[in-house]
């Protein structure tokens, strides 16, 4: 998977991740040909576009097109099913996740998306383990926060 | 908002939301960069919490599209924070922002490290994701070993192992010599076994990037792919949450699959057993279902094994299934198995045998050609270029010139270089090529480029049966309102040419044909007009006896382009003016144009540069090159030389000539009046533009008198003939022998044939020879491609082989004649009797207007018999011993070397097969590598080679050779001394001298030389 992308219907972007360098220049662009041609396709069409010599496999969940981009001999379907089950995690994290979601927690959305891919490959088929491991880096910086709630706690205690 | 516990941040987010346009938002973006500016100025005040929220704005706005090009120091010094919250959103934000080029992240490195051998496992999480995601050059180089130890490690959690996998998987891409393969390989089957599905799914990408690259070294790998696969496939022992919607990870499946694609074959008849009967399983156990997700996974595991099936030739029964399957797919409704299908049918054109089967289903491909998807169409756009052949070539084009009408603007040029192409290629007979090209242009006129109207002129041009036809094509089309420029330039050109064939028929006479071209005049560009003067000219020469009104006519044009502002123009008008003022002159000049030489399509080049390496286009190529019909044969060598390419229609016809031309159609006296009669007055252009191509020979430079006068001066030194015009027109075809030059440097081609099993042997004007090669043991099968890429037939071919007293050869019979645009295939049976560097020869000639022979080298070289093997050190040294002295162990200083260093060396010896051991000689600076050496006398013999090397003279080394057999020992160092002392060159055994290397360019030699002329055709 060379990228990630999240567009919204309105072609706002709510999600990039480039597992292939590209400059700044080079992501603008790409947006904005991938908009054009994908928020463009009918309904009732397949969920593969060819790009640029690559595809993208795309699709779309109520307002938001999630777009992944491979190449041209990789397998669309296994993409297209990765999509998905990253779709059921943030479903699971957020409870029945919508698009406001993903705009006002957008870091949440990379951590869970760096527990699914590395180097733009499938790192962890189980459902259940990604949500453990966001759970538990939540946890950490929960705890981090209440030791530094509490430390603070003290020295405004002492202070007084 | 709750989750994230950073107001600022929602606040930020919900002010870019409420923006009522792109200018409000630039200017709230405009304002909170100014903040951010300025609160990291004084860094000292921030708190890591600001910190935090500030890096998270940035990377929110630079999501959004806006430069942000500052902060990324402040992001990157986050990762060295103490404290999980801030490394985490410092290593988030950072490999978001950055990419691989980026100088900051060297800033990063040593954290980095520091992080991954550390002994907290959050933070080698954290550190193994970036470097996994945007790790660059210079991480592999640094931090690769530490990678490996964490995949490797039994103490580490498969949460930092899996991560550990695919993190060297991106650092293996970014440099390969990171994985050490000779250890690797066995740590990476052991991998294979573990336990975890999470570890296991990681390590199987790796793998596959791993064998991608090199299987050799992996073949301890595939039957452990086998295991995991049938494990999955039968659903043994799978942990509930690896099931995706009941299906065992369909990713795992996937890419398991994908991993065997990589290994040539399977040769152990059990592992190959059980592979088949899982992909049987799976082709023949997947149902379509109601649920999406589910119907995805089970497909996306068939199409896998889909290709697996395809990939392992598997017997014809097999393949028939998956085309009936396949078949099935195209037909139904999800839009994504159709195009799926579609897709895998197009790469099953590559396996022989189902091309028929496939065909049955070219009713249904073509409908999909009107799919309301154009993913789809595109599809079956490419599966009926690469399913067309003679046979139904007619049927698709028509189907291609139909769709044309009502394609899309997104697929028009595709469609219609891809029509104009098979069109050729396929053509059953030329009337109905001719047919096409102006349908083609009718319909689609913008599309078709110059390219294939300059084909269509060629093609009528050398053949003298299609010229009135396609005159009476060109002026049918006149007739039709508004045609496209193109077609006017098509139709003024072949009428120019041939109308005076039609001189007979009703509104055909010069007159008539005259005046409709002439009304197009107003509506054409500059670049047509010189095209209608040419054509003017050569009805006015046609037209005997002479018309004085049409001549009035036609020389008021002329005079009134004689101040055209555009030189070429106005060049032709000032011309013909004057030559056709001349009378009988005129004649001769206007005479119809030369035939062209031959030359491969610039089309069909074009085609394959662009498209080289997908699919389809080998599947075409394949296709191509099994077509014993008049498929033009498809060559890809470009040429050698960087002879500058000439316009070779800058010849022009003497008056003593004429009538030779006139009465003769064979092409030998075209080719050696075209060699002869070249008239080049300016120094080769570098490039002649694409009008000059056809539109040159008219526009003679200076009076023609000049023009003759230089070919004499031309002509006795080429031919030593005195009498420059006895000699064009009585020089016999066929006594010269050799005059064809040879495209590309022979020697090189056997060189290169040494090193790999299939390329171009022998390449002229006429013929190409390729070879294709199988080595078993000491047998070999090659294959000779004997292609005439000509229009008339090659005739009296003969290939005599001429063997070494070592090697037994049979070649089956050779045809005497191969038909024009055909290719021949003939089998060749080596089985090598012994060790020798002797080189067998091909005796080869054929007549095509002269008598060409040449005598090739066949690369059935002493390294063909060799098997790679790769020996440890328990078995290499008691052998090094046991062979103690000559004549088994032999010793030589080499000195003359070609200096490379030690990694080109150990890749030289890898490419002979010769397969280098690392490690097994203490000294750096030493080498040792070993092989399987097979003949009918010394049957299977290992070899173990020693070369020492001396680091402060690259130019000398002592090489140490050691086998079971003297004369093995013996043709093994001397094959491997000639190829470090002299790589390119010819090799100094007793083989007979190759032909002679094209001598210094002159202008002949580029004539002759299609690659050169392709040159001129192609921008």
């Amino acid at each position: 998977i060379h990228f990630v992308l999240l567009i919204s219907r309105q072609g706002k972007v709510r999600l990039t991740k480039w597992y292939s360098p590209y400059s700044q220049k080079e992501r603008a662009k790409v947006i904005r040909e991938l908009s054009g041609l994908i928020l463009t396709r009918g309904p009732k069409l397949c969920n593969f576009v060819e790009w640029r010599g690559l595809k993208v496999v795309y699709k779309r969940y109520a307002s938001l097109y999630f777009c992944m981009c491979i190449n041209q001999g990789d397998n669309e379907l296994e993409v297209l099913e990765i999509i998905h089950h990253f779709v059921e995690i943030l479903d699971r994290y957020f409870g029945s996740v919508c698009e406001l979601d993903l705009i006002f927690n957008f870091h949440k959305a990379y951590y869970i998306l760096d527990e699914l891919l590395i180097a733009g490959e499938l790192q962890e088929s189980s459902k259940k383990t990604v949500a453990r491991l966001i759970a538990a880096q939540d946890s950490l910086v929960e705890a981090a926060k209440e030791q530094a709630s509490s430390i603070s706690n003290m020295i405004a205690q002492a202070a007084k | 908002m709750a989750l994230s516990g950073m107001r600022g941040l929602s606040v930020f987010i919900s002010d870019i939301r409420n923006c009522q346009n792109k200018e409000q938002e630039r200017l709230r973006v405009d304002k909170e960069l100014g903040n951010i500016r300025t609160r990291f100025k004084n860094e000292k005040g921030l708190t890591p919490y600001e910190k935090k929220k500030y890096v998270w704005k940035m990377l929110y706005i630079y999501m959004l599209g806006y430069d942000v090009d500052f902060g990324h120091m402040e992001a990157v010094s986050l990762i060295s924070a103490p404290k999980y919250p801030e490394k985490q959103v410092g290593y988030i934000v950072t490999s978001s922002l950055l990419n691989e080029n980026h100088d900051f992240l060297r800033l990063a490195i040593n954290t980095v490290r520091n992080d991954i051998i550390g002994r907290n496992e959050t933070f080698q999480c954290l550190a193994l994701t970036l470097v996994g995601n945007i790790g660059g050059r210079e991480f592999a180089e640094s931090l690769a070993p530490d990678v490996q130890k964490l995949l490797i490690s039994s103490s580490c959690r498969p949460l930092v192992r899996k991560k550990a996998a695919l993190c060297l998987l991106r650092l293996y891409r970014k440099n390969p010599d990171v994985v050490n393969v000779d250890g690797w390989s066995d740590r990476m089957a052991q991998l294979l076994d573990e336990r975890d599905l999470g570890v296991l799914t990681s390590s199987m990408s790796l793998l596959v990037a791993l064998v991608a690259n090199n299987h050799e070294a992996y073949w301890s790998c595939l039957p452990k792919c086998v295991k995991a696969l049938e494990r999955l496939a039968r659903n043994q022992d799978i942990p509930q949450e690896y099931t995706y919607y009941g299906i065992p990870s369909p990713w795992l499946q996937v890419k398991t699959m994908r991993a065997l694609q990589y290994f040539p074959t399977i040769e152990d008849p059990n592992t190959r057993r059980s592979l088949f009967e899982v992909l049987q399983r799976i082709l023949m156990g997947t149902d379509v279902v109601k649920n999406v997700n589910k119907n995805n996974a089970s497909h996306a595991v068939l199409f896998e094994a889909l290709a697996l099936v395809m990939h392992l030739d598997a017997e014809k029964e097999m393949m028939s299934q998956c085309v009936a399957l396949l078949g099935k797919f195209i037909a139904v409704r999800e839009p994504n198995i159709r195009y799926l299908g579609l897709e895998n049918m197009t790469r099953m054109l590559m396996v022989t045998d189902v091309q028929d089967i496939i065909k049955r289903h070219q009713a249904q491909i073509i409908t999909s050609l009107k799919d309301p998807d154009i993913s789809i169409r595109r599809r079956a756009l490419d599966l009926l270029y690469g399913m067309c052949d003679v046979s139904n070539a007619k049927d698709i084009v028509e189907e291609l010139l139909q769709y044309l009408s009502t394609a899309d603007f997104a697929m028009r040029e595709e469609l219609s270089l891809k029509a104009a192409i098979l069109a050729e290629k396929f053509a059953p007979d030329l009337s109905w090529y001719v047919d096409v090209i102006l349908q083609l242009i009718d319909k689609a006129g913008d599309f078709v480029s110059d390219d294939i109207w300059f084909r269509v002129v060629q093609f009528v041009t050398n053949n003298e049966d299609l010229q009135p036809y396609a005159a009476v094509k060109a002026r049918e089309y006149l007739d039709k309102p508004a045609i496209h420029e193109t077609m006017v330039k098509v139709s003024a050109y072949i009428l120019g040419e041939y109308s005076h064939l039609l001189a007979r028929r009703p509104g055909c006479s010069p007159k008539e044909i005259f005046s409709i071209i002439h009304e197009k005049l107003p509506t054409v560009s500059t670049s047509t007009i010189p095209i209608l003067l040419s054509t003017y000219a050569k009805i006015l020469m046609h037209t005997q006896p002479s018309d004085p009104e049409l001549q009035n006519q036609i020389w008021a044009i002329f005079r009134k382009y004689e101040s055209c502002i555009d030189a070429e123009i106005q060049q032709r008008a000032v011309e013909y003016f004057a030559l056709s003022s001349k009378g009988a002159a005129l004649m001769d000049i206007m005479a119809e144009m030369p035939k062209f030489p031959e030359r491969q399509s610039a089309l069909i080049k074009k085609a394959e540069d662009t498209e080289a390496d997908t699919a389809e286009q080998s599947a075409l190529k394949l296709r191509a090159q099994q077509q014993t019909s008049n498929a033009l044969v498809v060559t890809d060598q470009r040429p050698a030389n960087g002879t500058p390419p000439v316009s070779e229609l800058r010849l022009v016809k003497v008056p003593s000539m004429s009538n030779v031309d006139h009465s003769s159609a064979d092409h030998g006296v075209t080719q050696e009046n075209g060699t002869l009669t070249v008239v080049d007055p300016q120094p080769p252009e570098p490039s002649a533009d694409l009008l000059s191509d056809l539109l040159g020979p008219l526009a003679i430079e200076g009076p023609p008198g000049s023009a003759v006068q230089s070919e004499r001066n031309l002509v006795p030194g080429t031919e030593g003939v005195p009498n420059a015009e006895d000699a064009l027109a009585i020089a016999p075809v066929g006594e010269q022998t050799n005059t064809v030059q040879p495209i590309g440097n022979i020697a090189e081609r056997f060189q290169a044939l040494g090193l790999k099993d299939s390329g171009v042997l022998y390449e002229d004007p006429y013929i190409q020879i390729g070879i294709k090669a199988e080595w078993r043991a000491h047998q070999g099968r090659l294959v000779l491609f004997l292609g005439n890429k000509n229009t008339s037939p090659l005739v009296s071919v003969q290939a005599v082989i001429l063997p070494p007293s070592h090697l037994k050869m049979e070649l089956s019979l050779v045809p005497d004649t191969i038909p024009p645009r055909a290719q021949v295939q003939c089998p060749l049976e080596v089985i090598n009797l012994r060790p020798s560097r002797d080189v067998a020869v091909l005796d080869f000639s054929y007549q095509f207007g002269t008598h060409v022979n040449v005598k090739l080298r066949l690369p059935a070289v002493l390294n063909k018999f060799l098997q790679p093997v790769s020996v440890s050190a328990e078995e290499f040294f008691p052998q090094w011993r046991s062979l103690s002295g000559p004549p088994l162990k032999l010793q030589e200083v080499v000195r003359g070397v070609r200096p490379m260093s030690l990694a080109e060396m150990a890749n030289l010896f890898n490419s002979f097969r010769l397969i280098v051991c690392p490690g097994l000689d203490p000294n750096a600076n030493n080498l040792v590598a070993s092989t399987t050496f097979y003949s009918e006398s010394t049957r299977a013999m290992l070899c173990l080679i020693r070369i020492e090397t001396d680091p402060a003279d690259r130019t000398q080394l002592r090489m140490t050779v050691a086998s079971g057999e003297p004369t093995l020992t013996f043709e093994l160092k001397e094959f491997i001394k000639e190829q470090l002392v002299s790589i390119p060159t010819v090799s100094r055994g007793p083989a007979p001298p190759p032909p002679p290397p094209p001598p210094p360019t002159s202008a002949p030699a580029a004539l002759s030389d299609p690659g050169a002329m392709l040159a001129g055709l192609l921008h």
